[in-house]
């Protein structure tokens, strides 16, 4: 008895479960195999089109014969690179229509007229031309005739089935596509812009903690960044930081702070003088970590924000009880608590960071020194038109974002077990 | 340490002050006032005497005429000796030194004396400077989307520092941008396939997730644990990494400038934060309720309706929105998949209007908005909810 109960409890978990399941594992998994498979292969994006066998009709009436009329199919293999095999051809026609010129290739039976064309190569054209006349001697409709659709099959290799492997795409990922400043790139971005959304996100959750009017209202617009869509707000920033009539740089010109304008987006690297000391910032990556710092920092401050909250007041009624200063009080008592969190945080934006393709791709578009991984995938694959080597970039990022789970979980672990 | 105390006090209120001052010039600059310069030095000289003053004259005034008294010496001085500027802005800067001087108020010789007193001050000021900060520079790219939109061409070449709205002319000539828009750019017809897409993406993804969660939630069957972390594995797998295969496998099934191909996709990707949340939502109603359903012979289909889903309207609604949203913000797989104007989403007509270098930046700027305000209302309406659901999911992106 209890056994049917847990076999009935099964069956209703596996129909329960199983639509959610096969979904995400055909769109999600499937296409990281998928990947692995495009990886080794030269594909190029005008390769994944199917060839298809086409045909044009076109209906012509021959003068001083109303019954009788001129069908011209113009056929053709619409791939330039491979061929068709075994292409078959189907068309149907009225009643009283009977065939004139019948082509070898062909038969026409029970107001069918099918065909069989053989093997098309690459590129291959053809004007196959059939004289039509009515048995029963009534005018043609030129309209109804066009009207109806041939159909044509044929068979043909998919390239991305064969079993062609190479190493090629990985061999140009890594030697030949500036991989170490691409790497770079991504690296700085990465980790600039989550540690600052952190410290930011920090500082609002401090913030917000207390008490003051319109605390509310505050929290909502710390969030806005995060909830708008991306293209607006990049836009917005574009024409913000426009060097030719952008606001930033109409106001610091009026406040004579700067001379000439500065392209903020569009400039590769700036001198920088301090002390004697000549840096080369890279500027236009560090605006676009400024971007993804202001549009992500609200998620830190988010779970910052409802650690602080949980906190028991208790806590920092002792500490002034003993006299503590509130820096005294921020060190020992709030970022001790909130460090679990910050890990997490760090993580998970690392992470996403890391993949984060959008927000360059509308500020830059990958240019003047902000081309990072993902920006790399984009550009390979649809830019070259090169899917293998984009699909050799994206598991080049899998490989990465895999081996940094790896080595923060280890190091996790072992804070863990040393506490 | 009285001194010093003293001396950190004042410099610190100081900066406050001109902080203050300094975005209240911003803004005024940004109404067509031409302000060439902040005048810090004078600031700071002001800044330091209304410290001082206020410390020296401490209780013997009231409060309220001591910050009256500082306004206007300040206004006067500020504004009519240095700068001619209109009444509006003194007005304001008026009201800026009074909210200012209030802010000071609790400091005296008395307060100042006290343990850590430095560090409360900057504490205090940290956090009033910090609201301000933040609320300006989140705040001020959504006013200037705003204001762009409802501009021309000519005003925003000739002067791009004017911000001010001219409500004066007509409503056809203000709205000239979303009118634009709507008529040659097609957004009515790009609103309503983001429309569809959201919606649906929303409706689908909790047939699938309702079941789903609640199986994961309340039944034992094998593999269980293995589908729970999975589910977190997955969700956090990288968008740039599956863009290749499915154009590929779209392409090729036809599915790619289609609707539908959108719904797979936002659909899958949203289901595994959508199970992760209800089932935690799930765990929590009392299997009591169940029991006592089992035995009147309801189906697990009308479990589910009957009791699950009423009792958890917070939790699904919440991931409704979240649902909501994130389709709607979409733009990867949207710049991907789409590439017939016809089936544009709102994020990919925005992207394909910038595309073209001749598109003024008015309209860009109205579509911007049309693709916003949604979204922020929505937000603003609904906070409570999209902030769980936030929280528990941390959106993806």
């Amino acid at each position: 008895m209890n056994d049917t109960l847990a076999n009935t409890e099964k069956k209703t978990a596996y129909i329960l479960t199983l639509p959610a399941v096969l979904l995400v594992f055909s769109i999600i998994l499937f296409p990281i195999f998928a990947n692995i498979w495009i990886s080794f292969k030269e594909v190029e994006l005008k390769d994944i089109r199917i060839p298809e066998p086409r045909a044009k009709k076109i209906v012509k009436s021959i003068s001083d014969e109303p019954t009788k009329i001129k069908i011209l199919y113009k056929l053709r293999n619409s791939s330039l690179i491979q061929e068709i095999r075994d292409v078959s051809f189907q068309d149907n026609f009225p009643k009283n229509f009977e065939i004139e010129n019948l082509d070898p290739r062909c038969s026409y039976k029970k107001q069918k007229l099918k065909c069989e064309f053989g093997n098309w190569p690459a590129k291959y054209r053809e004007n196959f031309q059939a004289i039509f006349a009515t048995n029963d001697g009534s005018k043609i409709d030129k309209k109804n005739l066009k009207s109806i659709k041939p159909k044509l099959e044929g068979k043909s290799d998919n390239i991305l089935l064969n079993t062609n492997f190479t190493l090629k795409n990985f061999k140009k990922v890594l030697f030949e596509n500036e991989f170490v400043d691409l790497l770079l790139t991504t690296f700085y971005y990465t980790f600039f812009g989550t540690v600052g959304s952190i410290i930011f996100g920090i500082l609002t959750a401090q913030m917000v903690n207390q008490k003051f009017y319109g605390r509310t209202f505050m929290r909502s617009v710390l969030l806005f960044p995060y909830v708008a869509p991306v293209v607006a707000l990049a836009y917005t920033w574009e024409l913000l930081l426009d060097p030719n009539s952008g606001t930033l740089n109409s106001l610091l010109l009026n406040y004579q702070i700067i001379e000439t304008p500065i392209n903020l987006l569009g400039q590769k690297y700036i001198e920088i003088s301090i002390l004697g000391f000549d840096f080369k910032l890279r500027l236009a990556l560090t605006t676009v970590i400024m971007f993804e710092i202001w549009r992500y920092f609200p998620l830190a401050f988010l779970f910052i924000l409802a650690r602080l909250q949980a906190i028991p007041k208790e806590l920092y009624e002792a500490a002034d009880v003993d006299g503590a200063s509130p820096f005294q009080k921020f060190f020992n008592i709030t970022l001790p608590q909130i460090t679990a969190v910050i890990s997490i945080l760090f993580m998970i934006r690392f992470i996403w960071n890391f993949n984060k393709f959008e927000d360059v791709f509308l500020l830059t578009g990958g240019a003047s020194g902000t081309r990072t991984l993902p920006i790399n995938v984009y550009q390979q694959g649809f830019a070259i038109s090169d899917i293998g080597m984009g699909s050799a970039v994206s598991i080049v990022i899998v490989v990465l974002l895999l081996m940094f789970m790896f080595f923060y979980f280890r190091l996790l672990g072992k804070r863990v077990d040393e506490n | 340490m009285r001194t010093k105390n003293i001396i950190i006090y004042s410099l610190i209120s100081t900066f406050f002050l001109i902080f203050l001052i300094s975005i209240w010039k911003i803004l005024a600059t940004l109404q067509g006032l031409s302000i060439k310069s902040f005048n810090i030095e004078i600031l700071f000289i002001f800044g330091l005497l209304i410290s001082f003053a206020h410390l020296g004259i401490g209780n013997r005034i009231k409060s309220i005429y001591k910050s009256i008294i500082f306004s206007t010496i300040f206004v006067f001085c500020d504004g009519f000796l240095i700068q001619k500027l209109p009444i509006w802005y003194n007005f304001g800067a008026f009201l800026i030194v009074c909210f200012f001087t209030y802010k000071i108020s609790k400091y005296s010789f008395i307060n100042l004396k006290k343990e850590h007193s430095t560090q409360v001050i900057l504490f205090d000021f940290l956090t009033l400077f910090g609201i301000l900060f933040f609320s300006f520079v989140i705040l001020f790219p959504f006013y200037m989307m705003f204001v762009t939109s409802f501009k021309t061409q000519i005003a925003l070449l000739v002067n791009p520092l004017d911000f001010s709205i001219n409500f004066t002319q007509d409503l056809k000539d203000l709205f000239k941008s979303y009118f634009v828009i709507f008529k040659s750019y097609n957004f009515g017809k790009y609103i309503l396939t983001s429309t569809i897409v959201s919606v649906g993406t929303v409706i689908i993804t909790l047939l699938f997730a309702i079941p789903a969660a609640y199986a994961v939630a309340r039944l034992n069957f094998f593999g269980k644990t293995f589908l729970s972390t999975s589910i977190l594995i997955i969700y956090m797998f990288p968008a740039i990494v599956l863009v290749i295969p499915l154009y590929t496998i779209f392409s090729q099934l036809g599915l790619r400038n289609s609707i539908e191909g959108l719904l797979i996709v936002y659909t899958a990707t949203t289901l595994p934060v959508a199970i992760y949340m209800l089932q935690g939502y799930f765990k929590s109603i009392p299997k009591e309720l169940e029991e006592a359903a089992i035995l009147d012979k309801l189906s697990w289909f009308g479990i589910i309706t009957k009791i699950i889903i009423p009792l958890s309207i917070p939790a699904i609604s919440s991931v409704a929105l979240y649902v909501f949203m994130i389709a709607w913000n979409e733009f990867l797989f949207s710049l991907m998949f789409l590439d017939n104007p016809n089936s544009f989403t709102l994020s990919r007509a925005i992207q394909y209007l910038s595309g073209d270098a001749e598109t003024p930046r008015q309209y860009l700027m109205a579509g911007s908005v049309v693709v916003t305000l949604p979204v922020l209302f929505i937000f603003i309406y609904f906070e409570k909810y999209l902030v769980s659901g936030l929280t528990a999911g941390s959106v993806k992106g």
